[in-house]
């Protein structure tokens, strides 16, 4: 059997275990999806494939057991969900017919944010098609996550970018009760920047994570929503070695600015990554150049807006899966 | 009389009546509900046709107008105090509001002007600027029931408004707004109309007695209820409040003192100097506010209190539903009858 397996992969194909069979991926950016859409999952699972369908952790479906000269038919059955789900929101992909034409960078994950979730500050599907389509089709290895706020359903602080909803509490002391709620919330729930006062309210603004958890508990709309604002987080990971959670780099920073700030962390990956390597992790780049070179590249031109905060520096600690030193 | 108003008829008259009132009515602010991506409707002022929300029912009432959240009565120095009363040259108001919400005041007017021999000063002097521009429903909302209240009608408006298709038909009744109605407007036949029917009715319980005390009712709403107090603060005939010393942090020797709304439903509501709390359970609480406002309200005024706009159904973050609530007791005062 002959099969270019370099092609097979650009093509977002896995190369399986089982010989002469692929698995096909299907992007979900966002993982939110039209329910239709599900129909040519299925048929593609129950024709070219095994009939079962595995959603990953990045939130795409795999379609596995396809036979290689089956390649064809899936493209064919997979155009329509190309053209609608990915050309349709904007995305450049001149080919549906063709399949997706790479597999960079992966599946952009988020929780259901703002569209479902009380707790949600951002519309996190809409900002991942965002990024899909300024960034795809690409040729780097960036995992992007969006959480629709400070709880992180999306576990984007085990991504190499994680982008965390924020909102700015106003407060209108004409409205307050002085019931405490949102103090008291804040203090339990979120992280203690409220503080009672003469039966007031006072926010510290370098506590407050932008949960918007105050405004949800308080009665009155004394606490009501002001503009959107995104934290973003880097450097975290899974893997092998050396398994981390992301830091925070930048909070109340807007929205372009993170669309710049991922395009420049792109350049910079290009430019210092080990090309000895087929890809690697961000994490591991920022550890060799510093986070000083990081920081000066990716913010170069970008304009993060009047409220935005940028990490002074970043202890990473995370731990080290080293055998030889810590199991006996 | 009857009018007729264009749209742009109708925007001159509020200029005009602006020079004269401020003017408050239902209004939509976009993106500051709750949560994200949600409206707000909720009173503010007003100077435009556009701006009005005819067609939407608001989170909070206007109670809030004429009893602000937070009020201060006096200023004081070590020494002495200055009184508070809003000025005599504030302009009188103009308040769009529906026919529950007319009769939601009035049950403010009770228990502030006309219980016991003191009349509330503060609720009075705003209570005496306010003009009601009654809003015609033509629709009732999913929680609304106040034809079981009684309190779908009223004629306590000076002028009564329905918009349709951008036209607005009015009844002028207080001979004030006559002269500058009729500047703007056409004569119509104007006949104002009341919401017959709603989607719930409610068997308002005849009477209640302490039998209903022990129930286990109580228990399963003390399950459900987070205390948020959500519930009391958009109700139009709520009207508690509680006083605030504040001494000003700059200098402790002056402050003020406030009323602020305060809750039966919210922690603290019951605390008494020596750390005892009355009504520490939730489900105390809730029976304490459905007792309110279906019995002892009613015994000492001879209106039921609860005038069914439903805000409190549409509020609850525990989707507990007072009309519900009312229907259950209806059915417990039965229940406990037969016996
Ligand atoms: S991260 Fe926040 S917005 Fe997203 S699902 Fe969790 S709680 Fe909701
Ligand atoms: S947004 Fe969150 S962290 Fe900030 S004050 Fe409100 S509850 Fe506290
Ligand atoms: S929850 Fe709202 S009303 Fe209560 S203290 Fe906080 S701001 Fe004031
Ligand atoms: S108890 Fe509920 S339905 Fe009755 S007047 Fe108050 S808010 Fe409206
Ligand atoms: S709104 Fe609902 S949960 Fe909140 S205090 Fe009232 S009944 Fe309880």
């Amino acid at each position: 059997m002959s099969l270019n397996t370099k092609a097979i992969a650009k093509n977002a194909y896995f190369i399986s275990k089982h010989r002469g069979r692929v698995t096909a991926r299907v992007r979900v950016p966002g993982g939110h999806l039209e329910a239709r859409h599900l129909e040519i999952i299925k048929e593609i699972a129950e024709r070219c494939g095994n009939g079962t369908v595995h959603l990953t952790a990045r939130q795409a479906f795999a379609i596995p057991g396809i036979p290689a000269e089956k390649i064809p038919e899936v493209r064919k059955l997979l155009a329509p969900y190309i053209r609608e789900a990915e050309v349709g929101m904007g995305v450049n992909l001149p080919d549906p017919e063709g399949g997706f034409p790479v597999p960079l960078p992966p599946n952009v994950l988020a929780c259901i944010g703002s569209r479902d979730c009380v707790f949600g500050n951002i519309d996190t599907a809409e900002l991942a098609q965002k990024i899909e389509r300024t960034f795809y089709p690409g040729s780097t290895l960036l995992k992007i996550g969006v959480a629709g706020c400070a709880n992180d359903c999306a576990k984007v602080h085990m991504q190499d970018v994680g982008i965390i909803g924020m909102v700015e509490p106003l407060y209108d002391p004409a409205r307050c009760i002085g019931c405490e709620a949102c103090v008291k919330n804040c203090r339990r729930a979120a992280s203690g920047a409220l503080r009672a006062e003469n039966y007031k309210v006072a926010r510290d603004d370098l506590r407050c994570l932008g949960c918007g958890e105050c405004v949800l508990k308080c009665p009155t709309g004394a606490w009501s929503r002001g503009a959107k604002y995104y934290r973003l987080v880097i450097g975290g990971r899974t893997g092998r070695k050396h398994p981390r959670a992301a830091r925070t780099f930048l909070e109340w920073a807007g929205e372009e600015a993170v669309i710049q700030v991922i395009a420049n962390i792109l350049a910079y990956i290009e430019k210092h990554r080990d090309k000895t390597l087929p890809k690697e992790h961000l994490g591991y780049i920022i550890d060799r150049t510093g986070y000083g070179v990081f920081k000066q590249e990716v913010l170069a031109g970008v304009n993060l807006g009047p409220r935005a905060k940028v990490a002074k520096y970043i202890n990473f600690g995370g731990y080290a899966y080293d055998k030889g030193v810590q199991l006996t | 009389m009857g009018y007729l108003f264009s749209a742009d008829a109708f925007n001159s008259l509020l200029a005009e009546l602006k020079t004269r009132y401020k003017i408050f009515a239902p209004k939509i602010y976009r993106g500051k509900g709750r949560t994200a991506g949600t409206d707000l409707v909720a009173y503010g002022e007003a100077g435009e046709l556009a701006e009005i929300a005819f067609d939407r029912k608001t989170a909070f009432s206007p109670k809030e107008i004429i009893f602000p959240v937070n009020q201060t009565m006096f200023y004081f120095t070590k020494e002495e105090f200055q009184e508070n009363l809003p000025p005599k040259e504030d302009k009188d108001m103009i308040i769009f509001l529906r026919a529950c919400d007319i009769n939601g005041i009035e049950r403010m007017d009770a228990i502030l002007l006309q219980n016991g021999p003191y009349r509330d000063v503060y609720y009075e002097k705003l209570r005496g600027k306010a003009r009601f521009f009654l809003i015609a429903c033509d629709q009732s909302w999913e929680s609304c029931f106040c034809v079981s209240t009684g309190s779908n009608r009223t004629e306590n408006y000076s002028v009564y408004v329905r918009e349709e298709n951008g036209q607005v038909f009015c009844l002028v009744k207080d001979r004030d707004f006559e002269e500058i109605f009729s500047k703007y407007g056409r004569p119509a036949d104007v006949e104002p109309r009341f919401i017959e029917e709603n989607k719930i009715r409610v068997r308002l319980p005849e009477e209640i007695d302490q039998r209903v005390f022990g129930h286990k009712l109580w228990e399963e709403y003390a399950a459900r209820c987070s205390a948020c107090g959500r519930c009391t603060v958009c109700c139009p005939t709520c009207t508690c409040f509680t006083i605030q010393d504040i001494f000003y942090r700059d200098n402790p020797d002056c402050g003020e003192r406030r009323r602020v709304w305060a809750s039966c439903l919210i922690d603290g509501f019951t605390d008494m100097a020596a750390g005892v709390s009355f009504r520490a359970g939730y489900g105390e609480r809730l029976r304490f506010r459905a007792m309110h406002k279906a019995a002892d309200f009613k015994k000492r005024f001879g209106l039921f209190m609860c005038v069914g706009c439903g805000r409190c159904d549409d509020a609850c973050p525990e989707y507990i539903s007072f009309s519900k609530c009312l229907n259950r007791l209806s059915e417990i005062m039965g229940e406990v009858g037969q016996r």
